[in-house]
């Protein structure tokens, strides 16, 4: 369903991504792991049509992205919502800009809010939500219009790890429930591994993808902490041991700057 | 829902509740606040009456509160009060109202446009650190000593401060916002309307009130200049003709209308901007 081949970008003379290859099939939940300053979120950007890569080709059911649209929805690390407007009017704000009729989008907006167990809260504006509670909402905002595709920037990383562990709990519930294909960054080993079917590792700068891993847990409702079993551990290793090196690259690098 | 999430709830509805208290606890509360926000002025007024007559300052130039509130009643009852301060806020709310209609547009403009921002940011930046009053001899020259000359000074004080942080309000809209829009493909009117307004709301105000202030300050130094009414000619022909309690009275009614003014835009503020209460 979506198709990356030599993907490239660069900025002036640095390059952020050098040549990505990536397929991802409808329906399916990929997260992308990789060191710090590797190009994840360039790389997010280019599927949100939000930038255009240097060479290379993204392709969406065989056509090429070549801007934003809906069919794509965002989800931002620091949520990204509208301060002003309360959490239903958040979840509307996406209604609006797809055309949705005034009087279907309240209705449309609470049932996403429910979808995501903020039932209760839609009159509270974002600073009266916690963290975990705001991302509820952004995440609703990105389901309520529909799109096909759900793109994540490290949506967890700035909650604390219960709320984190609950979220990932909830996404993946969302997932299950509407078939959306999620394409998921993050830097956390342990999220990778929990919330992925297939893992993409990628190198440090330029950012490449080092190996992708599929991902296969078994009933997730028959193992009642995932985490701890052999299972996990084993493919914790693995793209553990795929990052190790990154990571040491990735530091040389920094300090090098 | 997992028990966390309860717990999340929980804690949410707590604090909520806590967050109101009973409405007689509250009404005490504010009268508390009101008694002790206003202490201080109060005290100013005892040393104010007290001063004169103890004989610490000379009661010819600073005479007893209670005289000064006797001339303004005097200048209340025989109209003069109330004529020039029409005359007064006519002038203000004129060149307010206009720098307003005029600079939010502007700098929502000049904001947007990044490459327009750094040019005439120096520039705006002179303009606004030249003391207006400075200007007054030019205004004067150029637009005579009428009505016009006075209103443009206000104008041109209360530009800048409006201007400046409508631009900086612009700029310094979360770019995650502007990420968010440009993902949903919104078309720039949208945009405007639905992000870069509300988020620009609130600096936008804090010129406004800058601005409110400015008003009345330039305003009343240019009736000092060359006036047939307002409060500035008040206080300066009392002055003048050594009438010295109704020139405090005429200084007193400044200061009200100062503060009532930027009441009013306080108020104002909070209306338009509601969900920025107790963010931080």
């Amino acid at each position: 369903m979506i198709t990356l081949r030599g993907v490239t970008k660069d900025f002036g003379d640095f390059t952020a991504l050098a040549g990505i290859d990536l397929d991802v099939a409808a329906g399916e939940f990929v997260v992308l792991v990789g060191p710090s300053g590797c190009g994840k979120s360039t790389l997010l950007d280019l599927l949100a049509g939000l930038a255009q890569p240097t060479s290379g080709r993204l392709l969406l059911h065989g056509k090429p992205i070549d801007g934003p649209g809906l069919d794509r929805g965002i989800v931002f690390q620091q949520y990204a919502l509208l301060p002003w407007r309360t959490a239903l009017g958040n979840v509307e704000f996406g209604l609006e800009a797809t055309g949705v009729p005034r009087r279907q989008r309240a209705a449309q907006a609470r049932e996403f809010l429910d979808l995501v167990g903020l039932t209760g809260f839609e009159q509270r504006h974002p600073h009266e939500l916690s963290g975990g509670m705001r991302q509820r909402v952004a995440i609703a905002r990105s389901l309520a219009y529909d799109p096909e595709v759900l793109l994540m920037d490290e949506p967890f990383a700035a909650l604390d790890a219960q709320t984190r562990e609950s979220l990932q709990d909830e996404l993946l519930r969302i997932w299950e429930r509407t078939g959306k294909t999620i394409v998921f960054i993050t830097h956390s080993i342990d999220e990778a591994v929990y919330l992925g079917q297939q893992v993409a590792v990628l190198t440090s700068r330029p950012g490449r993808v080092k190996r992708s891993v599929r991902i296969d847990l078994g009933n997730r409702q028959e193992i009642r902490d995932l985490r701890s079993s052999p299972e996990f551990a084993r493919y914790r290793h693995e793209i553990w041991e795929l990052l190790h090196d990154e990571v040491a690259r990735a530091q040389r690098l920094e300090v090098a700057r | 829902m997992t028990g966390l999430e309860v717990a999340e709830r929980l804690a949410h509805k707590e604090s909520a509740a806590a967050r109101q208290p009973l409405p007689v606890a509250r009404w005490l509360g504010g009268l508390r606040r009101i008694a002790f926000r206003s202490a201080a002025i109060l005290g100013l007024l005892a040393i104010w009456e007290a001063a004169p007559r103890l004989g610490l300052v000379d009661s010819t130039f600073l005479p007893p509160f209670s005289e000064v509130a006797v001339a303004w009643w005097q200048l209340l009852v025989d109209g003069q009060l109330l004529d020039n301060t029409l005359a007064s806020l006519g002038r203000s709310l004129t060149g307010f109202g206009l720098a307003v209609a005029v600079a939010v547009p502007l700098g929502l403009l000049i904001g947007w446009y990044k490459p327009v921002a750094e040019l005439l940011g120096p520039l705006l930046e002179v303009f606004r650190n030249t003391a207006a009053l400075a200007l007054l001899p030019v205004f004067v020259l150029l637009l005579g000593i009428g009505e016009t000359s006075k209103i443009s000074i206000v104008l041109y004080a209360c530009v800048w401060p409006i201007l400046l942080n409508t631009i900086s309000a612009v700029r310094t809209v979360d770019p995650t916002l502007l990420k968010l829009a440009r993902s949903l493909d919104l078309p720039p009117i949208c945009l405007f309307q639905k992000v870069i307004l509300p988020a620009a709301a609130p600096t936008v105000f804090t010129g406004v009130r800058l601005a409110g202030a400015v008003s009345i300050l330039v305003l009343v130094a240019a009736e000092m200049v060359g006036a047939k009414a307002g409060l500035g000619y008040l206080v300066n022909s009392a002055q003048f003709n050594f009438a010295i309690p109704q020139m405090y009275a005429g200084i007193v009614t400044i200061s009200a209308i100062g503060v009532g003014f930027n009441q009013l835009l306080v108020a104002l503020e909070r209306k338009f901007t509601s969900w920025r209460r107790e963010q931080a």
